[in-house]
């Protein structure tokens, strides 16, 4: 056991808690110790707020565990201290992967259930809980229980999403895809307004598997929302001429060391997006793109997040149903009008919602940005985006928040009620606290 | 908790009619601020513009509770009352003080002492009752209200000098004393400060106002500094006074 400070992804504010690396075995044991702040499991630290830190208490770090894939199901059955990284430097060889993909493969199996993460193919193939078949946790009582979405759907729905906060996932089942090679076909197109691109993003939601826009924040007027669309499917085997052609090497292209100070700068920033906006072809199709690349842009830079500086970033990032689809313009031009612009600001289809309790997504658009935390600049600019999202009918993202009130979450997440009472019922003592969950009165 | 912009849920105020305090609290407020807890000797004063303060600080709801800072062996449990009730302590400041008659204190046993009671023996006790709450709770931040006049003291009001002296010298151990568990202090050593308490005084060079010294601890908060002079100058003037030999510094004409 060790005291140390924690922060999330962001580099925000920390706290100091308690860190155990803990053996699934080991949980029971541990239960007893823990004192009145609690526990929370914390996997690779990426969500971006408080979600992962306990203040005055314990975060638990689940050590590696098993990974096995059945070649004839595709079933895998992982340990939660797995991360995504691990399982495709094991899967993608053997023609399999994960079903769901974050930004980064640089989370673990307990954080993508515990976040419900999403990722390209939201509008297609739903969040992350969607494809896990099974999960086994332990309870606050010490019980360790395996649950499926029918043996204890509440649980099973409260779980999935619901941040740590219904006890410690150890291990789960989750299906994989086939894939018959590594690479990916990808079709860019470079729009020159919002309007453009989001029509384009609607047109392609049947055709493309995996989609994803990125916005120029600094453009202004006619330009206002420009940005380059990315969509695409893995290859099939007879699409590619190549030998290997499950060949999997992630690659890593540099770190970011300690103590950088702020590149991400007004300055920077514009250089950046002018620059990525126009090396984007105009309209190019089928280019071949390895998984990394296409899937995990952001990983091939270590600590990418050292480069706001000492007072960290926060990410932003909200959905908005379909009929108020204007609600991103008013966002993009609020935003623009801040001066702040964001390093990344990424637009997202999204599809069906799932029945978790916390479920983020629902059929429509989500805008996701970083924004240095610079109290002067970013405390207005929430203020208003927070308007906007809740008299739209949106709600922000509990794995990036780390500004959000206890008041919009009870205002747009309206099965919070029924998590409560599931927490009441396997968690009446609230063993599991998060900050996130102290914060918002989860 | 205190979110990613470093704005508190929660405001507590020892000493909670001190003026520069409000002007503290009011800078510091936001949207996201749900609980402010003043403190104070006069409730029952207090009690008539708690509601010119809850319009000001709303969303926040303002509430006021008895403390008396000579009372030190009530400051463990009042500060675990004011934690049941409204959770963390994200922010906590330390304003109890009094001033007094410089004349009188500089012959006065019983007063000098009581003086010495509630600027620094009530600050030690609060002070160190809500560092073992953050040390529980893993985080927090406690401002102090300490004064240049404890930097060197002047012969002129050397008790009230010597008493925050005192109060100031403690801060500092305390805040490395937390050190690793979460918890921060922040020193702000204003100068003259233009308040009810210095009225009818003639204001010393580099006065300030207590909005002034809101202004510098918002930014010495978000800039995790651990000592801050308002205005900014005092830190040099007081650098080259503190190290003037004696009988030049007795003759100086400081009041």
């Amino acid at each position: 056991m060790e005291r140390r400070s924690l922060s999330g992804w962001g580099r925000t504010p920390v706290s100091v808690a308690d860190v155990i690396d803990a053996d699934a075995v080991d949980l029971d044991r541990l239960l007893a110790g823990f004192g009145p702040r609690g526990a929370i499991a914390r996997g690779c630290g990426r969500a971006y707020g408080d979600a992962a830190m306990n203040a005055g208490g314990t975060v638990l770090r689940l050590a590696d565990q098993e990974l096995v894939l059945d070649d004839a199901t595709g079933l895998l059955r992982v340990g939660a201290g797995v991360t995504i990284d691990a399982i495709l430097r094991e899967s993608v060889q053997r023609g399999w992967f994960i079903p769901v993909s974050p930004g980064t493969r640089y989370v673990t199996i307990g954080g993508a259930i515990a976040a419900n993460v999403h990722g390209k193919n939201h509008h297609r193939d739903g969040s992350f809980g969607r494809w896990v078949k099974s999960i086994t946790m332990v309870l606050a009582d010490g019980s360790t229980i395996t649950v499926d979405p029918d043996s204890d759907p509440d649980l099973w729905w409260a779980t999935i999403g619901g941040m740590g906060l219904t006890g410690v996932v150890t291990s789960a089942v989750v299906e994989m895809i086939p894939i018959e090679t590594s690479r990916c076909l990808v079709d860019t197109v470079r729009a020159n307004d919002l309007d453009e691109l989001m029509a384009e993003m609607e047109r392609g939601d049947e055709r493309y598997r995996y989609s994803v826009a990125w916005i120029d924040l600094v453009a202004r007027g006619a330009r206002l929302g420009r940005g380059v669309l990315t969509s695409g499917d893995f290859a099939r085997r007879e699409q590619l001429e190549d030998t290997d052609p499950l060949r999997y090497d992630p690659g890593h292209l540099a770190s970011v060391p300690a103590g950088m100070p702020n590149l991400l700068n007004r300055a920077g920033i514009k250089v950046f997006n002018e620059a990525y906006f126009r090396s984007a072809p105009r309209r190019r199709t089928d280019e071949v793109q390895p998984i990394a690349r296409f899937f995990h842009p952001l990983d091939a830079v270590g600590n990418w997040n050292r480069l706001y500086g000492h007072r960290g970033f926060i990410q932003y990032q909200f959905v908005v149903p379909d009929e108020q689809h204007q609600v991103i313009r008013r966002a993009i031009e609020r935003i623009v009008m801040a001066g702040r612009a964001s390093f990344l600001a990424v637009l997202k289809r999204f599809g069906e919602a799932d029945p978790a309790m916390l479920g983020f997504p629902m059929p429509g658009w989500t805008l996701t940005l970083d924004v240095p935390a610079v109290p002067a600049v970013l405390a207005d600019l929430v203020v208003d985006l927070d308007e906007m999202v809740l008299e739209a009918g949106g709600r922000v993202y509990l794995a990036k928040d780390a500004v959000a009130t206890p008041e919009m979450i009870r205002a747009t997440y309206p099965h919070l009620e029924r998590f409560v009472a599931v927490r009441d019922r396997v968690d009446p003592d609230r063993v599991w606290n998060s900050d996130l969950s102290r914060r918002l009165e989860l | 908790m205190r979110n990613a912009m470093g704005e508190p849920q929660t405001i507590v105020v020892f000493g909670g009619t001190s003026e520069i305090a409000l002007a503290i609290v009011r800078r510091l407020v936001t949207p996201r601020t749900s609980q402010v807890v003043l403190a104070c000797r006069d409730v029952d004063g207090a009690e008539r513009y708690r509601e010119t303060l809850n319009a000001q600080l709303a969303p926040a709801a303002v509430s006021l509770v008895s403390y008396e800072a000579r009372s030190y062996a009530s400051h463990p449990e009042l500060v675990a009352e004011i934690a049941d009730r409204v959770g963390d302590l994200d922010l906590v400041i330390f304003a109890a003080g009094v001033l007094g008659r410089a004349e009188q204190l500089a012959v006065d046993p019983v007063a000098a002492a009581e003086l010495f009671e509630v600027n620094t023996v009530g600050g030690v006790s609060t002070c160190l009752a809500v560092a073992n709450r953050f040390r529980e709770q893993g985080h927090g931040q406690l401002v102090v209200l300490s004064s240049v006049a404890g930097e060197r003291v002047r012969r002129a009001n050397f008790v009230y000098g010597a008493s925050k002296a005192g109060l100031d010298a403690f801060a500092q151990g305390l805040g490395d004393a937390l050190e690793g568990t979460g918890a921060s202090v922040l020193i702000v050593r204003p100068g003259f400060v233009t308040t009810r308490m210095t009225e009818g005084m003639e204001p010393a060079p580099l006065a300030t106002d207590p909005d002034s010294v809101a202004e510098a601890v918002a930014a010495a908060l978000s800039g995790r500094k651990r000592t801050i002079w308002v205005p900014g100058p005092l830190r040099w003037l007081f650098s080259v006074l503190r190290h003037l030999p004696g009988p030049i510094w007795r003759r100086l004409p400081l009041k």
